[in-house]
């Protein structure tokens, strides 16, 4: 393949190389050739190059023609073994007093699984484990299959943290670019062919789940909590191939919480949620229960969970209500409280 | 002994996964030293202390960081071996863009954060694109989309190194760093073997203490801007 990118690179004019892989431009600019000739091919362009500016980076002109041609071989879309992963299982290890845990849980993608239990109790615990990929060599002694198989150090090593994505309350955006550009990026680094369409999605989709809408034109430091989770929920859903998706506790201000998280199991997400608000936790379709750092034990949601579920969304609704009126500059009375209609 | 060298742009939080990884290792309290090397002044003594961490402290001062840790580098390779340690980690900060304080045969980790801009890591040069793994930290504290975008742009400059994620606080990462770090080899001397990039070039009228301004006192190694008028 990176012979393939050294004859392109040797034969075809440089402009229509980087027609062609847009994302040439980045190599270029981290090695200050932006301004070569764009008529000639790369390798013919270098000659006008000093030799002593390409040292600078520790290059020759052959390093240079063989840098280039392994960057575009690397940011060549492949196949992604993440988008095999269709289920992790967990198998239990044991607790603080070295007590057995019983559990052997797998987890689809698309299910919903919440994590409850006391600060300190082991939750962190239970998602470094996933994370790592534990293999009985972690404190836990916990192992994690992945699709039902065990996976060697190099497997490991190879998901480079790519294989969770996270969601809490504390994250914050920190680039200064608008919501648009930021999209943009994100789809970039994706190598997405279809930028326009994808980012359209996103935009469309994060203001459907925030409570108050925001434009294109927003920058994304200026975007409230709930906009900005509500964004970073659509981006995620969308952008990012991470199979695994870990929420910590995100507050109910300002975005439809069971809303994003049903958006993220219908993108066949696997989720963890850590939570303590009944509405997120019930939603779910199992939660594991931490107790003195092990898996106490796996709840299956009942039926008559779920149907207390209707009269814990009514009173989030209201709580909903209440806010908008406040927002509103209205005043509270006994009726607003009350189921409208 | 094994040997590790750390490298990373100022306050990127190399001590705390320094501390982080030596947790990871699981090995006897002593048994893991570290040496710092620092420019002016440096604090990070007193948490390896605290740690119960050995750990000498070295100031490059007016010398240029990086050919103060290569000339300082086997005497610290033999102060560990006389101390008995089973792994000696070194730490280099205030580095300039241009610096990569690797050996070939060694292994080595470049720390960077994730707050220090999306860019960054295509600006930092040898000292990212020579490393063998990457830890990225702060990465608690930014969206999932930044994240990944630090990513590609690390990619895009190393594109053979790990990636690794840590949090220098709840030391989520430090596990699988630590587990990837037990394969560095074992070493008693570092004699004749070589760094993985030429430290930046400096024998100037500057370098030995000049401090006037004008062609008349520029003198050895000088690289001129080309300024053309407008």
């Amino acid at each position: 393949m990176t012979a393939d990118f050294l004859s392109i690179l040797t034969s075809r004019p440089l402009a229509e190389v980087l027609r062609e892989y847009p994302i040439g431009w980045d190599f270029l600019a981290n090695y200050r050739l932006h301004s070569l000739g764009p008529e000639l091919s790369f390798s013919q362009a270098l000659l006008e190059v000093e030799e002593e500016a390409l040292a600078e980076f520790g290059l020759d002109r052959l390093g240079a023609l063989e840098s280039f041609a392994e960057f575009l071989e690397q940011f060549t879309p492949k196949e992604n073994p993440l988008a095999e992963v269709k289920s992790i299982t967990i198998i239990g290890g044991w607790n603080k007093a070295k007590s057995p845990e019983a559990v052997s849980l797998t987890i689809s993608a698309g299910e919903i699984i919440s994590i409850v239990g006391p600060t300190g109790s082991g939750k962190s615990r239970l998602l470094n484990d996933i994370e790592c990929l534990a293999q009985g060599d972690t404190l836990t002694g916990r192992r994690i299959l992945v699709n039902g198989a065990e996976l060697d150090d190099l497997q490991r090593f190879e998901m480079e943290g790519k294989l969770v994505a996270q969601l809490s309350q504390n994250m914050n955006f920190v680039m200064d670019l608008t919501v648009c550009e930021f999209l943009e990026m994100h789809a970039k680094c994706r190598l997405t062919p279809n930028v326009g369409e994808v980012t359209a999605t996103c935009f469309q989709c994060a203001n459907e789940l925030a409570g108050e809408k925001f434009s294109e034109d927003t920058l994304v430091t200026q975007l409230s909590g709930g906009q900005s989770r509500a964004l970073m929920i659509a981006d995620t859903a969308f952008m990012s191939e991470s199979p695994i998706i870990l929420i910590d506790e995100i507050e109910n201000a300002g975005i439809n919480r069971r809303q994003a998280i049903g958006l993220l199991a219908k993108r066949e997400k696997i989720i963890l949620v850590s939570t303590h608000d009944p509405l997120l936790a019930l939603s779910a379709d199992k939660r594991i229960v931490i107790q003195n750092g092990g898996i106490a034990k796996v709840i299956e949601i009942s039926e008559a969970e779920k149907e207390s579920l209707g009269i814990i969304e009514d009173l989030d609704n209201t709580m909903q209500r209440l806010r908008t009126a406040l927002r509103a500059g209205e005043v509270i009375s006994m009726r607003d409280l009350e189921e409208p209609g | 002994m094994k040997l590790i060298t750390v490298a990373g742009p100022p306050s990127s939080g190399k001590t705390s996964v320094i501390l982080r990884l030596i947790e990871g290792m699981n090995r006897p309290q002593g048994s893991i030293g570290v040496v710092k090397f620092d420019c002016l002044t440096s604090f990070d003594n007193l948490s390896y202390a605290e740690a119960g961490i050995p750990v000498h402290t070295g100031f490059s001062g007016k010398v240029c960081p990086d050919h103060f840790f290569v000339s300082n580098i086997e005497d610290a390779v033999q102060w560990g071996v006389q101390s008995g340690f089973e792994v000696l980690i070194t730490e280099s900060a205030g580095l300039c863009n241009r610096c990569s304080p690797y050996i070939k045969g060694i292994l080595s980790v470049c720390v960077i954060d994730n707050l220090s801009g999306v860019n960054t890591p295509r600006k930092i040069g040898p000292m990212l694109k020579y490393a063998d793994i990457v830890v990225v930290t702060k990465g608690d504290i930014v969206s999932q989309a930044e994240r990944e975008v630090f990513a590609f742009n690390i990619r895009q400059v190393n594109s053979a190194g790990k990636l690794i994620f840590l949090n220098g606080i709840t030391g989520q990462g430090a596990f699988i760093l630590a587990k990837y770090l037990q394969q560095a080899g074992e070493i008693l001397s570092l004699r004749d073997t070589r760094l993985r990039f030429t430290t930046p070039a400096a024998i100037c009228s500057y370098c030995t203490g000049e401090i006037k301004i004008g062609e008349p006192y520029q003198m050895g190694m000088m690289k001129k801007m080309e300024f053309k008028s407008l």
